[in-house]
Order: structure tokens, then sequence, then C-alpha cells
């Protein structure tokens, strides 16, 4: 009788530590896809352990003294009044710090070991956090994407992060990795510089993205996959919608894709849906955004800006506004009708666009591969 | 000296000293610390139903994916006023309420040392608090989180924020004038006899806590005061572009707000510390082991804060330090663990509401302090911080710590209080049912936190694949919600029977538990004269030759007070405080709106304090 009461609890208590996990999770600290995130991953697991064995212990003991020394019926007397033991005393004293020691020494060891630069084959990127999109900027490659980091797998990412935006007295904020507008535009900066924290727990760790510092971190990813991230710093009204997505790809799936983001934008056919589209485009929408390879009329390059995400190679994306929307064509009309009517705070205004402007835009971005 | 009692005389004219010892104006001039500690009581419950109910509404927006029951905006003031309220307006004011209450009372005192200084913190305190509410009426509510941080604190374009610095100003001199004056109350106000190692360790929890305020405080308010600057005089102190650093509001509001934790949970520390003898019938285990671990954690509490800023950017060395300082404070706060088992070891356990209530407080709070220190594992931390599993851990410590303990409190000092009883059964039904949906609604997230649920985002894709422990962890959110609707009947109830309470209810140990509950306005007929640790048990209870603990043949139990001494001074009640802390919101509207208000509100209190400094004593 007794043995089975000891057991159904027991049995709960399992099932419910192999039930707590979700399966499905896709963002999930402890399912680490790179060496990065498996340093924090592998201090994690053995500290929870000696977590949960101390507290086996010490929650075993407070429920046996509860039960062993509860008031029984007919119980007379006091019991005796025990002050103190110095010994008990010093020994729970010295006991946990013994035990934190032994904690301590790894966790030193990776705080270091997190901290040094990378060595070897690295690719670097500087992270740009906006009010509420990601940038990244691919130095030596030349690429701009917008919410979408792409590496490539078993190299060290090593990610150089600024915050981007206007500080309170509406000067630009100072940032090192201000990658600055294409050639020849005006830098139009949208926006306000606030902290942003970049997350993408299957790769690796937080770092805070701070205006005025700039911050590092290196990722890694062992699989090809997509690996979802978002902003983890409360950074304004919409601060929920600030997304984004690591894209590993093969050594070579990954070089094919820098050539393909390193060729312009083609113009869409003249008389076409599109080439309208391209139009609209020209004459609004370049006051924040950029598309390598677009032309007016006479052919000439229309130079776009950067205060919004280089759309050159937009429909080649899953995702926009943040990653709070999949790109297609219902998506991308909701959008240009309202932004802010999408995404609370948007900094993109609503420009009354006719439906047949957001058709006309909507087919011109569909062609930009 | 002449000219002095001159003044005195003419400044009679000011304001009537007040007389009305019942009904509404006896409470607004009180001075009385009993009827201040039921104030902040009552009004720390009030806003613990607001922000609560603010939690009610978090929980269901989070129920399930991509949902839009708040839109971004109030839900962004919903998760911000939920963490002001619960941290600044219930825990803190509902600890003062027990210290008011209960520090003259257990060290034998008549009363704090500052009667109308005590009276004046209760009322900024709640005007403070008022002032931060109506903004929900003038332009919208604090948005940019309790933790305020800057720049997004200051370029955010609604008055919230404004609302948040100075109403948090306000607060905060209502908590700095209490912790002055409750400090000096424990160095200065003792009975005969009652040495620094014979009081409670309540009282000694509540001076750490009252020199932790006094300590921490002036550092919130310069973050507050540039804050308010930046935001409403222009000045850059948060901003790179023009030389700032958004760094610097970080380590003042950390440096506040973690000794601020402790404030927190050290009041319920000392509850526990003071109810599990009594029900354990067993002296504290390791009594002078409590206190020093207790000192010991408000010490070392300044120099962990920078473990809130692990992913900032620090550097290596100052994570380092941070993660092992933050593992030191784990040793202290176990020691107190380790001492409530020793008392409950070889007891005779009473299992009343009180009791399980503190027992429910260790069980959970060990729960809490494991998951802090793996906190102090840095690198671990990168993933965890800002994620719901910090959300757990710090519930784990403030819910199913300081609010387990608060409510064994109340349940335990109720009679004292009211002379009535809480009902036991209700009570424990009380008891299990916030166990219970405390563990369904906080359990979840350390889970939901691993794996990948940031902090303070108002919906979440269903992709993320977090959706069933959301949808547990609100039904856990209405079940606690329950639990307090039980309280409040209870409560109700229990002004519906007649008052007939013994002085000691309890069979307890304390001072307290020596005066008739409850207890009349001058506390002690006789002001105590103390012999020992646990003076009232030592009362009744003595030890024979052989070690066995025999009722003293006197019954020294019974109520030795009658409320019916003459010619024992009280302080007057007084207009002044209330007046006083009238002008402080008039000028922080002022701050806003119009600077005529400013002016307003500094006549106002500059009046009254005037008054106030030459306020003749009462007839």
């Amino acid at each position: 009788m007794r043995r089975k009461t000891l057991k159904v609890p027991g049995l709960l208590a399992l099932a419910l530590v192999a039930a707590a996990c979700a399966p499905n999770a896709t963002q999930d600290s402890l399912q680490p896809a790179g060496p990065y995130a498996e340093k924090a991953y592998d201090l994690f697991v053995p500290v929870f352990w000696v977590a949960a064995a101390i507290f086996v212990v010490v929650e075993g003991a407070l429920v046996l003294f509860v039960w062993k020394y509860r008031h029984r019926k007919g119980r007379e007397g006091i019991p005796p009044q025990v002050h103190g033991n110095t010994r008990l005393e010093i020994a729970w004293t010295i006991l946990p710090a013994i035990i934190l020691a032994g904690v301590a020494v790894p966790t030193v060891t990776t705080i270091f070991d997190l901290a040094r630069e990378p060595e070897g084959q690295v690719l670097n990127v500087d992270v740009l956090g906006h009010q509420w999109w990601w940038e990244f900027d691919y130095p030596e490659e030349g690429i701009n994407t917008a919410n979408e980091l792409h590496i490539p797998t078993g190299r060290p990412v090593y990610l150089r992060l600024c915050a981007v935006g206007l500080g309170y007295g509406g000067q630009v904020a100072p940032s090192e990795c201000q990658p600055g507008p294409p050639d020849g535009a005006v830098p139009a900066v949208v926006g306000d510089s606030v902290i942003h924290s970049f997350w993408v727990p299957e790769l690796a760790g937080t770092q805070d993205v701070i205006p005025g510092r700039t911050n590092f971190m290196v990722l890694q990813a062992d699989e090809p996959g997509v690996y979802t991230g978002q902003c983890k710093e409360f950074c304004g009204l919409s601060h929920t919608f600030m997304r984004f997505q690591v894209i590993a790809h093969t050594p070579e799936g990954f070089d094919a894709w820098v050539t393909g983001q390193q060729q312009p934008a083609a113009m869409p056919a003249a008389g076409t849906p599109a080439a309208a589209g391209a139009e609209i485009f020209s004459g609004q929408c370049i006051a924040c955004h950029a598309i390598d390879g677009l032309q007016d009329a006479n052919g000439e390059p229309v130079v776009g800006s950067n205060g919004g995400p280089n759309l050159t190679h937009f429909a080649a994306q899953e995702c926009f506004a943040g990653c709070m929307l999949e790109i297609n064509d219902d998506n991308l009309r909701r959008w240009l009708d309202d932004p802010p009517s999408v995404k609370a705070g948007s900094w993109m205004p609503d420009y009354n666009l006719s439906p047949e402007q957001i058709d006309q835009l909507v087919a011109y971005l569909n062609t930009l591969r | 000296m002449a000219s002095v009692s001159v003044l005195a005389e003419r400044s009679r004219g000011l304001l009537a000293r007040p007389t009305a010892t019942t009904g509404f104006w006896s409470w607004i001039t009180t001075v009385d610390h009993k009827k201040i500690g039921i104030l902040y009581g009552v009004t720390a419950m009030f806003f613990a139903l607001v922000g609560g109910t603010e939690a009610l509404l978090i929980r269901l927006q989070l129920a399930q994916p991509d949902q839009n029951l708040l839109s971004p905006s109030a839900y962004n003031e919903l998760f911000t006023m939920h963490g002001i309220t619960m941290v600044f307006f219930v825990v803190m004011p509902l600890s003062a309420a027990f210290f008011n209450y209960l520090i003259p009372l257990m060290i034998g005192a008549r009363d704090v040392a500052f009667p109308r200084l005590n009276a004046f913190s209760y009322w900024a305190f709640l005007l403070g608090g008022i002032f931060i509410y109506s903004s929900w009426f003038l332009g919208g509510a604090p948005n940019g989180g309790w933790f305020g941080y800057a720049p997004n604190a200051v370029v955010d374009p609604t008055r919230g924020m404004t609302f948040y610095a100075i109403g948090l100003l306000i607060a905060g001199i209502a908590s700095t004038v209490s912790a002055v004056n409750l400090a000096v109350t424990v160095i200065n106000m003792r009975a005969p006899g009652m040495t620094l190692f014979r009081m409670p360790v309540f009282v000694w929890m509540g001076l750490v806590v009252q020199l932790l305020l006094a300590f921490s405080l002036p550092i919130i308010t310069v973050g507050l005061v540039e804050l308010l600057f930046d935001r409403r005089f222009g000045t850059h102190f948060f901003d790179p572009s023009a030389g700032g650093d958004p760094l610097l509001w970080q380590h003042l509001f950390w440096l506040f707000g973690h000794p601020e934790v402790y404030i927190l949970i050290l009041p319920a520390m000392g509850i526990v510390s003071e109810i599990l003898p009594v029900f354990a019938r067993k002296p504290l285990f390791g009594y002078q082991f409590v206190v020093f671990s207790g000192i010991a954690i408000g010490f070392i509490g300044f120099g962990v804060w920078a473990h809130h800023m692990f992913a900032v950017g620090l550097g290596p060395v100052a994570n380092t330090a941070f993660g092992i300082s933050t593992m030191i404070i784990a040793v202290p706060t176990g020691v107190k663990i380790f001492n409530w088992l020793g008392t409950l070891w070889n007891g005779d356990i009473r299992f009343t509401t009180p009791m399980l209530f503190s027992i429910g407080f260790i069980a959970m709070f060990v729960i809490g302090g494991l998951s802090g220190v793996t906190h102090a594992v840095v690198p671990s931390d990168y993933q965890q911080t800002d994620t719901y599993y910090i959300v757990a851990h710090f519930h784990y410590v403030l819910f199913g710590g300081a609010m387990f303990g608060l409510l064994g409190g109340l349940y335990y000092w109720w009679p004292k209080v009211f002379g009535r009883m809480l009902n036991e059964r209700w009570g424990k039904v009380q008891f299990w049912t916030i166990l219970v949906g405390f563990n369904l609604a906080f359990g979840p997230m350390h889970v939901l936190g691993l794996q990948g649920m940031p902090r303070r985002i108002q919906s979440y894709p269903e992709s993320l694949g977090l959706t069933f422990w959301n949808l547990v962890s609100t039904i856990g959110a209405f079940i606690i919600a329950l639990g307090v609707l039980v309280f409040l009947v209870n409560a109700v109830r229990s002004f519906r029977q007649p008052r007939e309470m013994v002085a000691d209810p309890w069979d307890a140990r304390t001072l307290e538990w020596a005066t008739s509950s409850p207890p009349p306005d001058h506390n002690f007929d006789e002001i105590p004269v103390v012999h020992g640790l646990d003076e009232v048990w030592h009362r009744k209870y003595a030890e024979t030759e052989g070690g066995r603990v025999v009722p003293v043949p006197a019954g020294g139990s019974g109520e030795s007070e009658h409320g019916d001494a003459h010619g024992i001074h009280l302080p007057g009640p007084s207009y002044y405080p209330f007046v006083a802390s009238l002008g402080l919101p008039l000028a922080g509207y002022g701050l806003i709106f119009n600077w005529w208000l400013v002016a307003a509100g500094l006549v106002v209190t500059l009046t009254a304090l005037y008054g106030w400094v030459l306020e003749p004593s009462a007839e």
C-alpha cells in the first residue's frame, strides 16, 4: 500500500518531466545546433542536474520533517527547545559554497571562451537593429539583407552589433557599423535609436544591441536549415514583431547565394504592370529603400536610400516587416495599403496608394528575385 | 527663547489640531502606527486586485498564439503597470503594513519614532500610486516596462513614462521617509531589556530592509530625475548622439533594483521566521545565523546588480565578477532555508493556515532560489536572460516567496489586528488553491523560456510550438484568482463575527501577543521589561531541571493589558501630513501640464510643513 502511494507521484513526476518540453518547439535553446549554443547548453545541463539534486534533498527533507513531526492527537507536552547547532551551521555554509565553487570553474572558463574572437575562416557580418527590423550587412561581400541572415555551415560567423536610429535630439546616433547610404544618396535614418537584443537560441546566446556601443558575438550552425530568432530586449511598440531568420547553407550553397545576391535587379519589361510599379517605386519608395539596378526611363540608375530595407532581392526572401509577415501578394497588398495598421508604430507611413498602384508595386516586387 | 514661544502661541491658528478618534477624519489625521499599518495593508490589497487583473488580461492575451485581444500598445501598458503595481504598490506597502503595525509592538514601544512623518509616508505612497494610475485617463499609462530602459523610455511619444518617473519619485519620497523613521524606531525605541539580539527576526529583517531602502532609493532617484530631465527639459543623459550613455540608466536602475529584490523578500523571510517556531512549538533554529545571513544578504545584495546586464557587453571580467558574487549570495540564502528546516525538525507541527503558507514559502522559494543560481552561470544566462525562464524565476521568488510569506502573515496577525480570526477552513482552501494555481501558472514558464519565448511580447506565432504551456499558464492564473476570491470572502466574513479575541490565540512567542487583540491605542499599559529572546514564551513556559518544558503555574499567557491606563502621552492626530503630501502630486501634474501647478504644489507642501513644525501638542 505504502509503496503504491509512492509509485504514483513518482511516475507522475517522470511523465511530467518527459512531457514538459514541447517536442515541436522551433526556437529552442534546448536544441543547440552549433558549437556556440552548445557551450551554453553543456553548462546548463549539468547545473540543472545539480540544482535538481539539491531540490530533491531540500524539498525531501521539508516533506519528511513536515510529515514526521506533525502534531498527532494525544501528543502531550512541548518538544525540546533546541536553539541551534554551530557545527551544522558551519557545515551548511561551507557545503553549498563548495558546490558553487565547482559550478563557478566551468562558468568562468566558458565566459572567457565565448568572449574570444574566432579564428580561421570567419564570416564577418554587421547586425544593425532598427525599430523594428534587422539589417544584415556583409562588408566583404557587398551584400545587404533585411531580416534574413544567410550563413554557411561549419564556419564561425562573427557578428558586429549596432543599434541604428535617431537620438532624441533628432541627430543620428553614432554607430560603428553604419554601412552608409548607397553611393550618391542622402542618408535616411528612420526610427529611434533604442536598445535591441539579438537572439537565435539554437545557434548562440543573447547579445544586446545598444545605441552608441559596438558589441560582438559569434554563432555557427552545424547543419543547413532555418533557425528563427527575435529581438529580446523591449524596444517599443512593435518589439513583438522584430523577428528574423538565420538560414544556414552548405558552403557551396552559400557561395551560390552570395553570387546571386551580388547581381543587381533586372528592370521589368516596359509596358508591364511591374514596370509601372518600378516607376512608382522610383518616385516614392526610394526615400527610404534602395534597389540595386533600378533605372529611370532613360536608363540612368535611380539611387535609393538606406532608411528601410534594401529590396534588391526582396522576392527571394520568405518574410518581411521584421518577419511579422510571410511574403505573398495578399500580405503585400495589406501592408502597402497602410503599414501602421498592420504593424503598430511602423515607421513606414501610409502613402495613400490606389489599389491599382498597389497591384503594380506588388507585381514589381515579385520580380526582385 | 521667548520669541520661539511667542511664535508657537501664534501658530496655533493655522489649523486646529484634529480631535476625531473614529470615522473618516480619524483615518485622514491619524498618526497611530497601527491605523497607518492598516491603511497600508488595505491599500496594498486594493492595488493587488488591480495588478492581478492586469495579469489576468496579459494571460488571456497569451492563452493562444497570434491573438489580438489586446493591441501591442495596450499590452505594453499592461505589463508595465503590472510590474510597477506589484513591486511598488503591493509587495512593498504590504511589507510596510506589517512593519508599521508590528515593529513598535514587537519592541515594546508606544509608536514609531516620528508618528506624523509616518502618516506622511503613507499619504505620499498612496498619492504616488494614484498619480501613476491617473495616467490611464491623461494620455496613456507608462509603457516602457517597470525597468524603464532608456533611450526607449525617453523617446516614447506618450506621456506614460513621465508619469512613471514622477510617480516613482513620489513613492520614493514616501519609502525613504518611512525607512528612516522605522530604522530610528528600531534603534532608539526598544523597551528596557530589548537588546538587539533579543529582537524578533522579523524586526531584524525590518531593520535590514529600512537600511537597504535608505541606501538604494537615492540611486533610483538620481536615475528617475535624469529620466525626467531627458523627457521634459531636453537633457541627454541617456542619448549617445549627444554624449549620453544608455547603460548609465541600467547601472542606476539595477544598483537600486537588485537591493529592491531583497527589500521585497526579506520581510517575508522575517514573517516566516516568526511563524515557523510558533507552530512547530520550538524556538527558531540558529537565531543568530538567521539574523546574520539576513544582514549578509543585505550587504552582498548591493554587489550583484550587473547580473541583470550579462548580455549588454560589459566584458568577460565584469561578467565573471558579477556571476561569482551572484553565486555567493546563494550561500546566506541557503543558511536561512536550512535553519527553517532545523526549526521544523523534531517539532510538534500544527498545520494552521499561517503555517501552511510558511511551509509553502520554503518549498516555492527553494525553486526560485535554485533557478536564480542558474542565472549566475553566465553563459547559460545568455540564453535565459529576457525569456519567460526569468519571469518564472522571479515569480517563484516574489509570489511563491514574498506573497506566500505575506499571506501567511495576514492569517497569523489578523486576530491581533482585528480581534477576529480568519476562518481556518477557508484559509486552507485558499492555500491549496493558490499553491496549485501558482505552480500551474509559473512552473510552465520555465519551459517556455528555455524553449524560446522572450519576455514582453504581445503575441507569439503558432509555429514556435509554445501554445500548450501558455494555455496551462493562463488556466493557472485564473485558479490563483479563485484563491484570491476565497481570501476576500474570508476577510469579509471575519468582520461578521463578534470581536472577542484573547491576547494570544496561537500560543506565540513575541511581545505583540502580550497586549490585547486589537491592542489599545497606547499598545501597552506599562512598557514591558524584556528578559530574553521569545519574551512572551518564557513568561508562559519554563524548563524543568530535567530539560522538560512545562507551563508556568501562574499562567503568564493571560491578558495583562486592559487598555484603560491613564496619563500616557500619545502623539495627537494631525492634518499636516496629509496636506503636505497633497502638494507632491500637484507639483507632479505641474511638471507635465502647467508650471503654475508646480508652484501651487510647492506652496501647499511648504505651508503644511510650516504648520507641521509649529503645531502645538495636543492637550
